[in-house]
């Protein structure tokens, strides 16, 4: 019973605006932003330079991966900063005293090092989960004292000081090694890609995190445990910080508590830009790390255009703000379609 | 049919005669929503004095209706007039201004401010640009001692319950200077008690000249206070007519188009054994006191009464959604007093929520997903992963069995009308085997077409063996389908009535409060 007068728009507008419906500002924006920066710069378009941005965005890919999942539930983890922090100064002192003392045992202490280092980023993690799941702290105020307390202890544990002396293999492997050109943590990353991506679309949790996020009540009358679903958001929100955590601790071959500090803020920008609902349930992850290689492009393409990292900031914010308003206007769009 | 005959014409005993000219008066109002054509060409007139009722199903335009003359939408077509000049609505503050005053069921209360506060919202005294408190909260006062709400005006909305946030929207709607009141549902969450003082205050602003739009599915307030009954059905006006000429059964046919035989199908009972049995059910809020009931294989029980009289939460607590302070609730002859949904729902007992937006659907999901949701574990996965194959194939095959239109089951549920979303939720329970449904008001905000097709759907799972709790403030839907009735009254069960006993005058006595001794 649709009205006919409703829909006499010509059909290129029409079919411009489905695809946008569709698939959302997301490619437009990388589209966009492929040309401007390949004008701006001969440099930007060469293998070499892409590799670089893969490298540069893998981190944020990874802690984006994480923070879709709190976004989905409907909450949001404002920690996963401080998880990085807390996991590389873990992740350091565990390696550090270890390589001096027994130096031929790197494979021992790599593998002690890191499952510390990740292990105490999950750790910040659970809490989290426990604080929204059972005992209903706004996501907000409990990511952001436990973030608060990370913060704390990593710097309590340093004293401020970078932490030295971690095992040059530990660079080596998970930094500096390439296969077939590409650096390793790409393929740290591609593989969690891999996982999430499963998770997320071919397993009961990961459908219950859509769910739950998209009605918690209806999810709890359909029979699902919403407290554990809830919980294992965050848990698994914590450790993908930590991995991404321990991997930029392989880069910087030190063990520090002040980095990390823009993650929460571009996790969820590049979750935002992907089309990740704020107001949870629904969200693609290969859009989110499409938004996580967006930000790094971005990034990369200002550097060779040599605009100044302040400014960077500001068209970062801009760029945020601006894909908000093109989901609302697709939201419109899509009511406008509807059938 | 003719129904459309009957005229705007008054008949002639009707109204407040010394008065020709209506106070409101719309032509041809129509209301396109995208998709949706909510408003169909619509004549109405409102005289002064006079208490015009509107009547339809739900999604037949009334609320559109109303909304146009609130000011809250403005019409894609037709025109307005308002004391006998054109007007174009520029807003509900407009029509505020013009004294058209708007009682919806959606209340436009600020919780966290109080009743006084709430009153004057938009309306505040000053004086030299400073908050008059005193002045607003003698004001208050006196409103509320003159409509005789036991209210007190520093209240916080929060703290108060729906029936007395409902007596803060009246109020509110009593503070302006009054031409057109529009009422919708107003004793919906009343106690009878209540809604007497309400129908006092009408009949004083009736006597002032104040034209009233009632809207009300009761029969009994149609007799109580109505003058003029306006019909609706999708979107169009089928007939105008003098209270006097309606009875139920005219009402009942031209609200629904067709006699009452082809809504509602005849079922046939079998009672066998015992499914569900509350004994002596209290609730810890004390929503329910009390409660006693039983409910067989193959047979449809219903569970009557007012809003907000407790029925609503028997349901719940067969379901772990409701604490239980006393009691026992055993199905299938194992106790499950206080069970979680999960455990119902592996038992096979499949609950449905009465408002589906807010409990029953993930609305941004798609059907597929929606559907299934209830059956992950038991059904469409193996150690956690998923069967989407199965589950696709399944979930078609539902979606075929309830002729979902359109047959999309991958598009997200928004797409869908309110009836076919009901066909979503309803296919939720029917993915396994389930040998008891609580059905919630399965055909709140449905059309004709999916009430039909799910009241038939109850007949066939009732007669299929499975047992069936009714709960439904529709009256024609428990006095049709159920075998046996429960009549609820704030919280304590008021009768049990079986076959013929069923009428609907038993019913209804048993929803109000008794008269006292």
């Amino acid at each position: 019973m649709t009205d006919q007068t409703a829909r006499h728009r010509p059909g290129v507008s029409v079919s411009l605006q489905r695809l946008f419906v569709r698939i959302g500002v997301l490619p437009f924006l990388l589209v966009i932003a492929l040309i401007v920066f390949s004008a701006l710069s001969p440099r930007f378009l060469t293998s070499e330079n892409l590799i670089t941005v893969a490298r540069q965005a893998t981190y944020l890919a990874i802690v984006a991966m994480g923070q879709m999942l709190a976004l989905l539930t409907g909450g949001f983890d404002l920690s996963v900063g401080k998880i990085i922090a807390i996991t590389s100064v873990i992740t350091a002192m565990v390696m550090a005293p270890l390589a001096a003392a027994h130096p031929d045992a790197v494979a021992l202490t790599l593998t002690l090092g890191i499952l510390a280092g990740v292990g105490a980023g999950t750790l910040v993690g659970v809490v989290n989960g426990v604080g929204v799941a059972v005992f209903n702290v706004s996501p907000f105020m409990m990511t952001l004292g436990t973030a608060t307390i990370s913060f704390g202890i990593a710097l309590t544990l340093t004293s401020g000081v970078p932490v030295y002396g971690l095992p040059d293999a530990f660079g080596t492997i998970f930094n500096f090694t390439r296969i077939f050109d590409i650096p390793s943590p790409v393929y740290v990353t591609a593989g969690l890609f891999v996982v999430m991506y499963f998770l997320l679309n071919w397993t009961r949790m990961g459908r219950y995190f859509y769910a739950v996020g998209g009605n918690i009540k209806a999810s709890r009358l359909s029979g699902i445990s919403t407290r554990y679903y809830l919980f294992m958001a965050y848990v698994l929100c914590g450790l993908l910080a930590a991995i991404a955590g321990a991997l930029l601790t392989a880069r910087l071959e030190t063990g520090e508590a002040n980095i990390g500090a823009s993650m929460p803020l571009d996790s969820i920008a590049a979750c935002v830009i992907g089309g990740v609902s704020l107001r949870g349930g629904i969200g693609r992850v290969g859009n989110v790390v499409l938004g996580a290689i967006f930000i790094g492009l971005i990034q990369n393409g200002m550097d060779l255009a040599q605009i100044q990292s302040y400014l960077q900031e500001v068209v970062i914010g801009v760029l945020l703000i601006l894909a908000v308003i093109a989901d609302q206007l697709r939201q419109f769009v899509m009511l406008r379609l509807k059938d | 049919m003719e129904l459309a005959a009957t005229t705007l014409a008054p008949a002639e005993s009707v109204g407040a005669a010394e008065a020709p000219t209506p106070v409101l008066r719309a032509d041809g109002l129509s209301m396109q929503f995208p998709g949706v054509l909510a408003l169909d060409r619509v004549d109405f007139e409102l005289k002064p004095g006079e208490v015009h009722v509107l009547f339809g199903e739900n999604g037949a335009g009334k609320s559109t209706l109303i909304q146009i003359l609130a000011g809250v939408y403005r019409p894609t077509e037709g025109r307005l007039e308002f004391a006998g000049r054109p007007v174009e609505l520029q807003g509900v503050h407009h029509a505020r201004t013009l004294g058209i005053s708007a009682v919806f069921q959606e209340f436009s209360l600020v919780p966290t401010l109080n009743v006084e506060e709430n009153l004057f919202l938009g309306a505040e005294v000053t004086r030299h640009g400073v908050l008059d408190k005193v002045e607003l909260h003698r004001r208050a006062e006196a409103i509320l001692v003159e409509l005789g709400f036991p209210l007190r005006a520093r209240q916080r909305i929060h703290d108060l319950t729906r029936a007395e946030q409902q007596m803060v929207e009246i109020a509110k709607a009593f503070c302006t200077q009054l031409s057109v009141l529009i009422l919708d549902e107003p004793t919906a969450s009343l106690t009878d008690r209540e809604a007497e003082r309400l129908f006092v205050m009408v009949e004083q602003a009736k006597k002032r000249g104040v034209g009233i739009i009632y809207i009300t599915h009761r029969m009994s307030e149609i007799r109580r206070i109505g003058d003029r009954i306006t019909v609706l059905r999708d979107g169009k006006r089928v007939a105008t007519l003098a209270v006097a000429e309606a009875d139920d059964e005219r009402l009942l046919q031209l609200m629904t188009g067709r006699v009452i035989s082809q809504v509602f199908p005849k079922i046939a009972h079998r009672p066998g054994t015992p499914l569900l049995q509350i004994s002596n059910l209290t609730t810890t809020e004390h929503t329910v006191k009390d409660f006693s009931l039983s409910v067989h294989a193959g047979e449809v029980v219903g569970l009557a009464g007012l809003v907000g009289c407790g029925k609503s939460e028997v349901g719940r607590a067969c379901f772990g959604l409701e604490r239980i302070l006393s009691g026992r609730i055993v199905f299938d002859g194992r106790d499950v007093t206080g069970q979680s949904a999960r455990k119902m729902l592996d038992r096979g007992a499949f609950y449905l929520p009465p408002d589906r937006r807010e409990e029953g659907l993930v609305m941004a999901r798609n059907v597929r997903e929606n559907i299934s949701l209830p059956w992950l574990g038991a059904r469409f996965s193996h150690f956690g992963v998923l069967d989407r194959a199965k589950e696709r194939t399944t979930v078609r095959d539902l979606a075929r069995r309830l002729n979902l239109q359109p047959r999309n089951t991958e598009a997200d549920l928004e797409r869908f009308s309110g009836g076919n979303q009901q066909k979503v939720l309803l296919a939720k329970g029917l993915v396994s085997t389930v040998k008891l449904f609580i059905f919630d008001e399965p055909t709140v905000g449905v059309d004709v077409g999916t009430r039909v097709a799910i009241y038939e759907f109850i007949r066939d799972l009732c007669e299929g063996g499975a047992g069936i709790l009714l709960i439904s403030s529709d009256l024609p839907e428990i006095l049709h389908l159920t075998n046996r009735t429960y009549v609820m009254y704030r919280g304590e069960r008021r009768a049990e009535l079986a076959g013929e006993e069923i009428t609907q005058d038993r019913v209804l006595s048993n929803f109000f409060e008794r008269a006292q001794a």
